[in-house]
């Protein structure tokens, strides 16, 4: 058997400090946690930085490296600084190096990287070792050469040679959800298929049960599957909660594609132990060949640079489309005129359908609305430049030639904030490997004092 | 015809990666499920999405009284075009369908 506790569904998105001290009783083998997803959107991978704060990050995790050291059994992240590139990584080695030092902890440290070189992969697209899931952009040599962070997925395999250095605590790149949970368990020849479902029940922390807040849980795997126990004072897991967890995020319910092969859950049993424990068996692990690992890449598309307005005026909140689509037209040409170049304007009507767009068919206006102008173009310079050409039309633009000069409220000054260089995903592929660790680098070494 | 979301007691739409939206109907009780599950056809929630109804995949779960379907996502997560990064608000859209 094989206990592993998860404090909470990621690192930085807190706890109940009760339940992680009752986790710890219950003498866990490893305690394992998430450090991020693609949730956030692709800026962080994008960039290789992390979506939550340093000072969060570095309270959390002070406390699950006393956690680790109370407990004596490794401590283990995956997808370290919300995206797992290597520049994220490096970021949380850093902390945990002053960690260390500030309590005088010596400490086994096992740092797994998961980033891949462009032109690696360049040549691993020509060679057919890339291949797409659906739906796939369309990619080139060029476009992996020009992404600023590719990342592959690891798995089991990855994570337990990064155990098998004797670790106390391990860092990971990007890894699978799940891989974190199910290595040791599957190192120590529990279940397969229950190893894969465990983990994914418990990779969003206590997600799987009555009090999603309380973070922390402790699954126990066995050679027939796995029990689930919250930790939470008042958690409990059900039946329910813990065969809906499967819905969750997951586009297939029954079946959990993971490096090396597939987890199906269709002939799944889910029995009540109390009224806060559930026992699951009967998943089954189904093996693939070849071995493969997702990947994910980000790429920069552009610089933005965006606008806001307020508008109250009875008329014009009535008229809002007209005005809008006059402004884009006429600053659209302006635009072309004096500076030319690649840009794009966009303005998006909030308070009416800036969240769905044309999908929203049954959109009601109220008394005021908002105006975002978006400008995307090649260059920061030039998103500055169109953006401030949108300003006069965004303040004075009358609906007509026969009025006298309106005047919109603007929140700021200046109405325009450049948002930086943007990114977007442009990976949904499996790369073909060889062996496990091809794609990765496994490094160790000693920290603290 | 009533309105998906005041038969269901929740609908959730969630990113699945960024190049797929999921959505889940909970529907609560037997009944209601049956309703739902018969009365939701999966060509109009395709069209509710833009998306083609070939890849959208529908799982109807009595044990649960869950329909879900999941649909390649009708902006891909963060691009310029996409407006909700976590996309939890596509959920409102399969609400509004009325239902026999």
């Amino acid at each position: 058997m094989v206990k592993v506790l998860i404090p909470s569904g990621a690192l930085g998105l807190g706890y109940d400090r009760d339940a992680l001290a009752r986790g710890l009783a219950e003498k866990p083998d490893i305690i394992a946690i998430d450090g991020g997803s693609t949730d956030s959107g692709p800026h962080y991978l994008g960039t290789g930085t992390s979506k939550y704060s340093r000072g969060s990050t570095k309270a959390e995790w002070a406390e699950l490296m006393a956690a680790q050291a109370e407990a004596g059994v490794p401590l283990v992240i995956g997808t370290a600084g919300t995206c797992g590139a290597d520049d994220a990584v490096d970021w949380l080695v850093e902390i945990t190096r002053e960690i260390a030092a500030a309590r005088g902890q010596k400490l086994k440290l096992a740092v797994l990287k998961s980033g891949q070189d462009g032109n690696e992969m360049a040549a691993a697209l020509q060679a057919g070792r890339i291949t797409p899931l659906t739906p796939a952009p369309d990619i080139s040599s060029d476009l992996l050469r020009d992404c600023t962070n590719i990342v592959a997925l690891a798995g089991a395999e990855q994570i337990q040679a990064a155990l098998d250095t004797g670790a106390d605590i391990v860092i990971a790149g990007r890894t699978t959800d799940t891989a974190i949970i199910s290595a040791l368990p599957l190192a120590r020849g529990c279940h397969a298929g229950g190893a894969w479902h465990g983990a994914k029940i418990g990779e969003c922390g206590a997600l799987a049960t009555t009090s999603p807040n309380t973070g922390t849980i402790l699954i126990e795997f066995q050679t027939d599957g796995f029990t689930i126990t919250p930790m939470g004072h008042d958690a409990r897991a059900t039946p329910r909660t813990v065969s809906a967890h499967m819905l969750y995020e997951n586009s297939d319910p029954y079946r959990l594609y993971e490096p090396g092969g597939y987890l199906d859950v269709t002939r799944a049993q889910y029995e009540a132990l109390d009224d806060r424990r559930v026992r699951v068996t009967g998943s089954e692990w189904v093996e693939t060949n070849p071995y493969t690992v997702k990947l994910e890449g980000a790429r920069r598309t552009g610089f933005q640079t965006v606008s806001l307005v307020l508008v109250r005026d009875a008329r014009y909140v009535e008229n809002i489309r007209a005005w809008v689509d006059d402004i884009h037209t006429k600053c659209t040409a302006k635009a072309v005129a004096r500076v030319g170049g690649d840009f794009q304007i966009e303005l998006r009507i909030i308070g009416a359908d800036a969240t769905l767009g044309p999908l929203d068919t049954h959109a009601r206006i109220g008394s005021e609305l908002g105006v975002m102008g978006i400008v995307t173009a090649q260059t920061e310079a030039l998103s500055r430049e169109v953006a401030k050409m949108l300003n006069p039309y965004l303040l004075h633009h009358p609906l007509s030639e026969q009025e006298e000069m309106p005047t919109f409220a603007f929140p700021f000054s200046p109405p325009e904030m450049p948002r930086g260089a943007v990114y977007e995903f442009c990976l949904n592929h499996v790369l073909i490997l060889d062996d496990p660790m091809q794609a990765f680098r496994l490094t160790v070494e000693e920290i603290g004092a | 015809m009533t309105a998906l979301i005041d038969i269901a007691d929740k609908v959730r739409s969630k990113n699945a990666g960024p190049f797929w939206l999921t959505l889940d109907v909970f529907c609560g009780a037997d009944d209601a499920f049956h309703r739902i599950s018969q009365g939701l056809n999966t060509g109009d929630v395709a069209n509710l999405f833009n998306v083609d109804p070939d890849l959208v995949k529908r799982f109807d779960i009595p044990e649960l009284n869950v329909v879900k379907f999941s649909l390649p996502r009708p902006a891909v997560q963060g691009t310029r075009a996409d407006r909700d990064m976590h996309g939890a608000s596509f959920a409102v859209l399969l609400g509004e369908v009325q239902v026999d």
